[in-house]
């Protein structure tokens, strides 16, 4: 008879974990990911761990203003992870918030420059939301369109897309600022402050959409034909759901979003243009969504955790010792590789080989049983404590009974026992 | 000035062909790597680490060239690697990855320009062993100033692209690799292993990748850093995988149209700087083009990698 090889362990699915344990386990990971940002910054500087905790939270909660900015950064990007989601939930793989919400900017902008100080402010903002949602729902749709039609590849052409739409904002922009640093800078027909507070309206205006998309996901027939068509294709045939008309739907949807976005960024928040004005929170979006499980309040913590970082670390590199613009990005991408790399321990489980499966159960029966008898030790102690008047001998006494269940736990349990267990 | 624009042409070229054959090798066995321009970036630093430590050493412009090479290979390597076992052993989105990659990598290289800024480290010597002629002092009539005039690593990248070439359209190992990116699953049957062609293609087109960027900056810019601009490229690169239907081949010419309308724009006089934008967008549309056209015609010939995008797992159903 030839001896089968069977490996020490495999990997199976792990479909049903506690969803509390998930979070638990992705909270420990938080941590752990902004000590290692730590210990890497005080590699960097030279410093030590005070300098690091120091510039980190001032940047965050020093003034009054920082603390609006962390919250309204959170809230611009919430809504760009926002806008992609839908596309995500039916493995619409748009990667292409980047240009469409750059021009939902160019609308704003194409807007504003050629009305602006001409007619009425409110007239401006209203044909600027106007043009900024056209401009990316135009963006947004172009690739659901051939999606929907040829079944072209919807990941190459955003990405592709996004580039086209930086050409496009910097030919406006030389085209009408002929001699210029590539920033174009308004003064008319922007929305200015609220109540005195210019960061409130955008908070508020995320914060409504962002409970609107919740129900949209969760409670709507839209939402519910959008799930099926990204579980199973087949399914959503056969049942009768228009594939290519919730394809080109939820793109819309995508593109509105976008171009409020980009309309916030512009008229709201910078009051220019440039290349560079959303700054790469398109792709972070993407992350975003994707690692807030498209659950819109995951979503909203996820954003706000990479947005702490981001700016905390913004703040050090520009504190005491220049670090430069790039080490926001330093930081950003290791938060990432951790919380990426914890999905794994979620959503796979080790499945061990029989008998080290049998030892494994063994040790932690062992570890069990000693913390458990601790415990009982501990309760009598305190109970004696209580009483006042019971001698240490029990207690001695409870120890060496600890000692001799342990060895008693030694049998190895049967597969039973284990099954037992798993089911619990 | 015809013949300066087609020199420079095919000098950029090389970046976009060191880039887009990696990926081409990448996306073969079915992963979508995003994060080329980080990983380009992470070879151009380990690329001028190499070269300017074998400058100060002394080495021959041969031995500066091979250790560049070797330093870009590994710090390129090593985000492949990292790039691998997130989504090949951890089974993470290869979208999501490769994204966080190009942050990473975008961040590492702005922070070390900077740092190297601070210090006062200069390149431009030790780029001078990169930019002399591979064939030495040639004649200058317009064949070998077009030609054989340019630096050792642009032929290297022809070199690469053809082996790779021909190892993927004529080898056992090309035609298993290319099973494994349209069904892992029937790969694995046939007794392929799976995780190791994979685990190979993704490093080592990560490597080849790395060199593109050490190349942009030893050569293309002679050793003076733009932070920035590798990662533009790197996604050129990307676009020049679709662009040459994924075949290294077929990149070889892509890679010359792609380096001739990058550099175009600045050997075009009389047009406003409106204009010139309008030009730069011509690769991505043609690109855009490309995509659409092969997915109208729909001839599998002409198709992504099947799998392209998907986590192999064994035991899914």
């Amino acid at each position: 008879m030839t001896k089968i090889h069977e490996p020490l362990f495999h990997l199976a699915k792990n479909s049903n974990v506690n969803p509390r344990r998930k979070w638990a386990l992705r909270g420990i990971v938080f941590v752990i990911s902004f000590f290692v940002c730590a210990i890497v910054s005080v590699g960097l500087t030279g410093k030590g761990m005070d300098y690091f905790f120091k510039y980190f939270f001032e940047g965050l909660f020093g003034s009054e203003r920082n603390a609006w900015n962390l919250f309204h950064e959170t809230a611009i990007l919430l809504l760009i992870a926002l806008a992609v989601t839908p596309c995500f939930k039916m493995k619409f793989w748009n990667i292409g918030g980047e240009g469409q919400v750059l021009m939902g900017c160019l609308g704003c902008a194409v807007a504003i420059n050629f009305m602006g100080g001409k007619v009425s402010d409110a007239a401006t903002i209203i044909v600027s939301i106007i043009l900024a949602i056209a401009f990316s729902t135009v963006w947004a749709v172009i690739p659901a369109l051939f999606k929907a039609k040829w079944n072209t590849n919807e990941t190459l052409l955003t990405l592709m897309m996004n580039y086209i739409a930086v050409c496009l904002v910097n030919f406006f922009i030389k085209s009408v600022a002929t001699s210029g640093t590539g920033i174009l800078v308004f003064s008319n027909g922007v929305v200015g402050s609220i109540f005195g507070n210019e960061f409130v309206l955008k908070i508020i205006v995320v914060a409504v959409l962002t409970t609107l998309m919740a129900i949209y996901l969760k409670f709507s027939k839209h939402g519910y034909e959008l799930t099926v068509v990204g579980e199973s294709p087949n399914t959503a045939k056969y049942v009768g759901i228009k594939t290519k008309a919730v394809i080109i739907r939820t793109l819309v949807l995508c593109g509105v979003l976008c171009g409020i976005a980009g309309f916030l960024l512009i008229s709201a928040t910078n009051h220019s243009i440039n290349d560079t004005s959303v700054g790469g929170r398109g792709f972070v979006g993407v992350l975003i969504s994707w690692l807030g499980q498209f659950n819109p309040i995951f979503m909203a913590i996820m954003s706000f955790l990479v947005v702490f970082i981001e700016r905390g670390s913004n703040a050090l590199a520009n504190g005491g010792i220049s670090l430069g613009e790039s080490y926001p990005s330093i930081m950003t991408g290791i938060f990432f590789f951790f919380i990426i790399a914890v999905e794994f321990f979620v959503n796979y489980k080790f499945v061990f080989r029989e008998d080290l499966q049998a030892k494994i159960d063994l040790c932690t029966a062992k570890i069990k049983g000693v913390f458990s008898k601790k415990k009982q030790v501990e309760e009598i102690e305190n109970s004696n404590k209580a009483s006042d008047s019971v001698s240490e001998e029990i207690v001695e006494e409870a120890v060496e009974e600890s000692a001799v269940t342990v060895e008693e736990n030694e049998e190895i349990p049967s597969t039973e026992d284990v099954e037992e267990k798993e089911g619990k | 000035m015809f013949v300066a624009l087609i020199t420079q042409a095919i000098r950029f070229s090389a970046v976009f062909l060191y880039g887009s054959t990696g990926e081409t090798i990448i996306e073969k066995s079915g992963h979508l790597n995003l994060g080329i321009p980080g990983i380009m970036c992470f070879g151009a630093v380990g690329g001028c680490l190499g070269a300017n430590m074998a400058y100060n050493a002394g080495m021959s412009n041969f031995m500066t060239i091979l250790i560049a090479i070797i330093f870009a290979m590994l710090f390129g390597g090593a985000m492949g690697l990292l790039y691998g076992w997130f989504t090949i052993t951890l089974r993470c989105n290869q979208n999501v990855t490769g994204l966080t990659i190009t942050t990473f990598g975008a961040g590492v290289f702005g922070f070390w320009v900077t740092l190297m800024g601070e210090q006062g480290v200069r390149f431009y010597r030790a780029s001078r062993a990169f930019t002399a002629p591979m064939f030495g002092e040639v004649g200058s009539d317009w064949f070998s100033t077009m030609f054989l005039s340019h630096g050792t690593l642009v032929y290297v990248a022809i070199i690469i692209a053809v082996i790779a070439a021909i190892v993927l359209k004529k080898t056992r190992t090309g035609l298993s690799l290319t099973a494994v990116g349209e069904n892992p699953a029937a790969a694995d049957a046939a007794g392929i292993k799976v995780i190791k062609y994979k685990y190979v293609s993704c490093v080592l087109g990560a490597a080849i990748s790395g060199i593109g960027g050490a190349f942009y900056l030893l050569d293309c810019t002679r050793g003076s850093l733009e932070p920035g601009v590798i990662e533009g490229m790197g996604w050129l690169a990307v676009a020049l995988v679709i662009f040459s239907l994924w075949r290294p081949g077929i990149g070889i010419f892509g890679s010359f149209i792609f380096g001739l309308l990058y550099i175009a724009p600045n050997y075009i006089n009389g047009v406003d700087f409106a204009t010139k934008e309008i030009l730069k967008i011509i690769p991505y549309a043609v690109t855009v083009v490309v995509l659409i056209v092969i997915s109208l015609f729909n001839k599998r010939e002409t198709q992504p990698p099947a799998a392209l995008g998907l986590s192999y797992f064994r035991e899914d159903r």
